[in-house]
């Protein structure tokens, strides 16, 4: 039994690693086949979104910063995506994938408003 | 917004010294120590040295009670890094209330971020106040996340809905209510329908001569739309309260003292404990509003609030902490 046992721990020594390894090789290579995922900055700045309307092509990872003293969120209109509140220097990060407008707010300072257009 | 003042007192009736430039004197931005006293539907306001020569006891009411606001624990921001050192001076303010005030109202933005120790840091400071009771209504910052859970199990003890409510004082009506949540894109704040109605049906069986208290956050009247300073249905809210004789709506938000004076009713903001933000639109933006270190005491403050029922006036006054 306890020789069993050692001749299974044996053969997991050498299996274990080596499923690691492909795995590893897999994530590589996949990664470096995709071209760098486009990106955009919203600056979330004097309570207001800067561009208030950004238009980028569809896959693209848009990124919300806080530049202000007060917290922020983003929100959108129309129950797309919401993020949680965001403290100064804190992010948001958000792919696009499906063409269309999305407007969106700051559901604490409703007044801000801006727009992100996939085309 | 001056301009927007519509009861003026353009002549001295009473022989009491009061005119039109007492009365602008009361309205003067944050904190400059004005009495106003609201006497049958009318404003009369007094320079903090004409009351002294009034007589304390004259000044005093029934009902004494204070309202602080926007303390925002947990703000480290260059405009106040020490808000935990003003709101314990606003606390010390208050013990030192010459009538001791019977209980504490906080009009909202108790905390920065709706954090668990934020709120227990203004709980264990608010307990150093002489006043045992603290009567809440949140702001926009209590209730991040998760539209107001936390704040609910915290202060909403018999309150209903997202935590309105109503108490009665000495022959005068509380209404607490919430105007900071499902707040629509481009608008104001808001009460909502159901908010309303009940509103509606708490007023309805109150004798006309009853005195009613609104407090809520975000002011029930449009001081500035374009920074959101407002609430897009309060209008049907006071049109519930246009059978009363004396109505007081004592809000925060808006970070300075301001008031107006509109029929029977008398709206009045407080100072925060925290920080001063900008004048209606003498900034780009109403973020926090950097002062010398020295200044910033006297942009900070509490209000204290006197009820005379024989007189039929509550008493509104803004001190500054320094």
């Amino acid at each position: 039994m306890i020789r069993r046992c050692l001749r299974i721990a044996g053969l997991a020594a050498v299996i274990v690693p080596a499923v690691v390894l492909l795995i590893v090789a897999l994530y590589v290579s996949a990664h470096a086949q995709q071209p760098a995922q486009a990106s955009a900055e919203v600056k979330v700045d004097n309570f207001s979104f800067g561009p208030g309307t950004l238009t980028v092509a569809p896959g693209t990872k848009v990124t919300w910063t806080n530049r202000d003293d007060i917290p922020h969120t983003v929100v959108s209109t129309d129950g797309v995506f919401k993020s949680k509140v965001l403290d100064t220097d804190d992010k948001f990060s958000l792919t696009f994938t499906k063409t269309g407008t999305y407007p969106y707010f700051c559901s604490i300072h409703p007044k801000m408003t801006g727009k992100i257009v996939v085309q | 917004m001056a301009q927007e003042i519509k009861d003026e007192m353009l002549h001295d009736h009473n022989h009491d010294g009061i005119n039109r430039r007492g009365f602008l004197k009361c309205m003067a931005w944050a904190g400059t120590g004005a009495l106003c006293v609201m006497q049958g539907g009318v404003l009369k306001s007094f320079s903090l040295s004409q009351m002294s020569q009034m007589g304390g006891k004259s000044a005093m009411g029934e009902l004494s009670f204070v309202q602080i606001s926007d303390s925002h624990m947990g703000f480290n921001k260059a405009a106040n890094p020490d808000v935990v050192g003003t709101l314990k001076a606003a606390v010390d303010k208050i013990n030192g209330l010459s009538t001791p005030p019977e209980f504490t109202l906080h009009t909202g933005d108790i905390s920065h971020l709706s954090k668990p120790e934020e709120f227990d840091t203004v709980d264990q400071i608010l307990k150093g106040a002489t006043p045992r009771d603290v009567f809440f209504v949140p702001g926009e910052h209590d209730m991040l996340n998760d539209d107001g859970k936390q704040y609910l199990e915290r202060y909403g003890k018999g309150a209903k809905g997202t935590g309105w409510y109503s108490f009665d004082k000495k022959g005068v009506h509380f209404i607490g209510l919430v105007n900071v949540l499902n707040l629509k894109s481009g608008g104001l704040g808001t009460l909502g329908p159901e908010q309303l109605e009940w509103m509606k049906n708490d007023v309805r069986h109150l004798k006309h001569s009853t005195p009613i208290v609104v407090f809520a956050h975000i002011p029930l009247w449009s001081v500035y739309p374009d920074w959101g300073w407002g609430t897009e249905d309060s209008g049907q809210a006071l049109a519930y309260l246009k059978k009363f004789g004396s109505v007081t709506v004592l809000n925060g938000h808006i970070h300075q003292t301001m008031q107006k004076v509109e029929g029977n009713v008398t709206f009045h903001t407080a100072a925060s404990t925290a920080f001063p933000q900008p004048q209606p639109g003498k900034a780009g933006s109403p973020g926090p509003m950097k002062v010398p270190a020295e200044q910033l005491k006297s942009l900070l403050g509490i209000t204290e609030v006197n009820y005379v029922r024989r007189q039929h006036a509550l008493a509104v006054v803004d001190s500054t902490l320094g």
